[in-house]
């Protein structure tokens, strides 16, 4: 796999600890996944749970039950998107620019998994992030 | 009556005593008493008996004293004891003794009196069709016109119909009285009135138009007669919807509570008027509520006697009785106080549960052990072994001696045994082994205490009721009427509520909008 390339520089607070990411302001996260091949197959590593044509109740990951979003909902260990950062739970928002939040399940697993893109980017929020933020704000 | 409500204060400590011992007491006064005693005590005045000199316990040896009352010199060493001493019979006792009484005579001539109006009335309305029809045949047969089919088809139907009515009234009205009731039913007296208004106003009429005129048209007067029994029969429809039928649909629900511990019960009924509710509900009563029992309720009176007893009120400002302030004093007291009675309470009612447990599970091992040595003989059988077969009874006795302490112990601990006698346990065993009932069937008797029917008429404390009412006991009930049941030892207040009017509303669906869809959250592993 190719070295990473910076798009933008890869934050050394990604992996930091929740005081350190207190000073950003806003709650979202950009992450960058180098896919990893398997044989024919270019693994991601982590699976998804959610879209516009399932049953936002039964999300255990969302806050509000009626979001229809797509969710992370399990991380490989070692894979690829644990390495890059992602953490269960997260909801991605974008996909490479393509929108995620209006999508169906079947539209975001293909957006995820084109065969001639060997990194995506992701821009996700996470919870801790929002709760986070709207405390440092509120102090 | 001063003396007698003296003797009632003096009494309220005894009142408490369990009905065992109080029949104890009033049996070992009695055996002292060497007058014969017959049921005179309907005098509620205070018993004045002369014996031998007063050395004895207080629940002494009531049986033993009997023998030493023969003492020769007794006309010297006799001492007058008043209605305070522990040996004469207690003001409840003199009034259960009068109210027994009270039971056989007395309130039965107003019952006989309403039985013979209602059945002369009866009679003479009855004999009255027959004898419009007769009079003109004995008194003016001459001048009668005659008329010949038509009066005889009359003279038929009148038949029918005189035997239609006395069969309803037969069915509707002579039944055995069930049941005293302090007034009148406002129903029947204003249906017997109104039959004799009736009768009477038919007799009028035909007296001053039909006997003094010596009317000739005969099957005009039979007509009369018809119309009559037509009109008795509206009259005996009118009977059958006014009695039985207006009270069968349910308005009102009943809340039946004992005043002792709280057992309650709820009842439906109809429009009816407040003595005959309350004749419902202790109808209900034998066959619903657990017996009362006595024993069962000494255990609080200890708890509310000792929450008292240890607070003590000293006027230290000077003389003058407030006795508001002391009672607030002692209420305040006792809330400040930290006492761990509710700690007892649980403990001891833990304890008694286990107790209880653990007696009952020896009583049913030593229940089935003994059934198993009972086998049922077969006709074919009967003939071979003539000589060990035994008749239900003795069977019975065969087997009881084996589970009778574990029974008698078990009674003793849920405060039943005065209930039962071994006679009686006896008898009930014989019944279950010819009814080839087990062990199980003959123990659902003595493991919970059971309905007031169950048992003897002697134990069961509630024979004579009273109904205490705000309102008059022969209006109707009403949403929020509160009578009482009262007897001598407890009372059962009734507590009277509306069913609500129901509004109910119909939707219809149409079979084929049932539809469903999928609920998917798959997950995808990319």
């Amino acid at each position: 796999t190719a070295a990473p390339r910076a798009w933008p520089p890869r934050r050394p607070w990604l992996r930091a600890g929740l005081g350190q990411l207190l000073a950003r302001t806003d709650t979202e996260q950009r992450i960058e996944i180098h896919k990893l091949r398997q044989g024919d197959n270019l693994i991601l590593g982590f699976s998804i749970g959610g879209g516009i044509d399932q049953d936002p109740t039964q999300n255990p990951f969302s806050e509000d039950k009626t979001d229809k979003g797509i969710y992370v909902t399990r991380v490989t260990q070692g894979g690829p998107a644990e390495v890059a950062g992602l953490q269960i739970g997260d909801k991605i928002m974008q996909v490479n620019g393509w929108d995620m939040t209006m999508v169906t399940h079947d539209q975001a697993r293909k957006r995820l998994t084109k065969r001639n893109e060997e990194v995506v980017r992701l821009l996700v929020t996470r919870q801790s992030l929002q709760k986070a933020v709207q405390q440092s704000m509120m102090s | 009556m001063s003396a007698a409500m003296d003797t009632e204060s003096t009494y309220s400590g005894y009142s408490h005593y369990s009905g065992h011992s109080k029949k104890a007491h009033r049996q070992g006064s009695r055996d002292r008493h060497k007058s014969p005693r017959s049921k005179d005590g309907s005098r509620s005045e205070k018993s004045v008996t002369i014996q031998t000199p007063p050395a004895e316990p207080l629940l002494g040896n009531d049986a033993s004293r009997a023998e030493e009352g023969q003492d020769d010199n007794w006309g010297e060493t006799t001492t007058a004891i008043t209605g305070t001493s522990e040996h004469s019979i207690s003001q409840e006792d003199i009034a259960r003794i009068s109210k027994d009484l009270e039971d056989s005579i007395g309130l039965d001539c107003k019952r006989y009196l309403g039985l013979t109006v209602a059945a002369v009335l009866g009679l003479l309305v009855f004999l009255t069709p027959i004898a419009f029809i007769l009079l003109p045949q004995i008194l003016w047969r001459e001048d009668l016109e005659p008329c010949g089919t038509v009066c005889e088809g009359l003279f038929i139907s009148v038949a029918f119909k005189l035997l239609i009515l006395l069969i309803g009234t037969w069915a509707l009205f002579f039944r055995q009285p069930k049941a005293d009731l302090p007034r009148v039913f406002v129903f029947r007296a204003l249906l017997l009135v109104l039959i004799f208004l009736f009768v009477f106003s038919y007799w009028l009429f035909y007296g001053v138009r039909i006997l003094d005129s010596k009317d000739t048209n005969y099957q005009g007067i039979v007509q009369y007669a018809v119309s009559l029994v037509d009109a008795l029969l509206f009259i005996h429809y009118l009977a059958i919807v006014l009695l039985e039928l207006r009270q069968l649909q349910p308005t009102f629900t009943v809340k039946v509570v004992r005043s002792t511990d709280g057992e309650s019960r709820y009842y439906s009924l109809g429009h009816l008027s407040i003595q005959r509710a309350a004749l419902v509900v202790l109808e209900n009563y034998y066959r619903d509520f657990t017996v009362y029992n006595p024993a069962l309720l000494t255990a609080s009176k200890s708890r509310a006697a000792k929450h008292m007893a240890g607070l003590k009120v000293y006027n230290v400002d000077g003389p003058g009785n407030n006795a508001s302030g002391q009672s607030r004093a002692m209420i305040a007291a006792a809330a400040r106080r930290r006492d761990s009675s509710h700690n007892e309470l649980y403990y001891e009612e833990a304890d008694h549960e286990r107790r209880v447990k653990k007696r009952r599970a020896r009583l049913v091992v030593a229940v089935e052990e003994a059934f198993t040595h009972i086998k049922r003989l077969q006709a074919e059988e009967q003939q071979k072994a003539p000589g060990e077969m035994m008749d239900p009874r003795e069977a019975a006795q065969a087997i009881f001696p084996s589970m009778a302490r574990a029974l008698q112990k078990y009674l003793r601990t849920t405060r039943q045994q005065q209930y039962h006698s071994m006679e009686s346990i006896l008898q009930h065993l014989s019944f279950c082994i010819t009814n080839n009932m087990t062990p199980k069937a003959f123990l659902e008797r003595y493991l919970n205490p059971g309905p007031t029917l169950q048992y003897d008429r002697d134990r069961w404390f509630s024979k004579q009721w009273t109904l205490i009412s705000e309102e008059a006991v022969t209006s109707g009930l009403q949403d929020g009427v509160v009578f009482v049941l009262k007897c001598l030892d407890f009372s059962l207040v009734v507590n009277v509520k509306k069913i609500p009017f129901i509004k109910l509303s119909e939707e219809f669906i149409d079979p084929k909008s049932h539809k469903f869809v999928l609920r998917l959250q798959s997950e995808t592993s990319v």
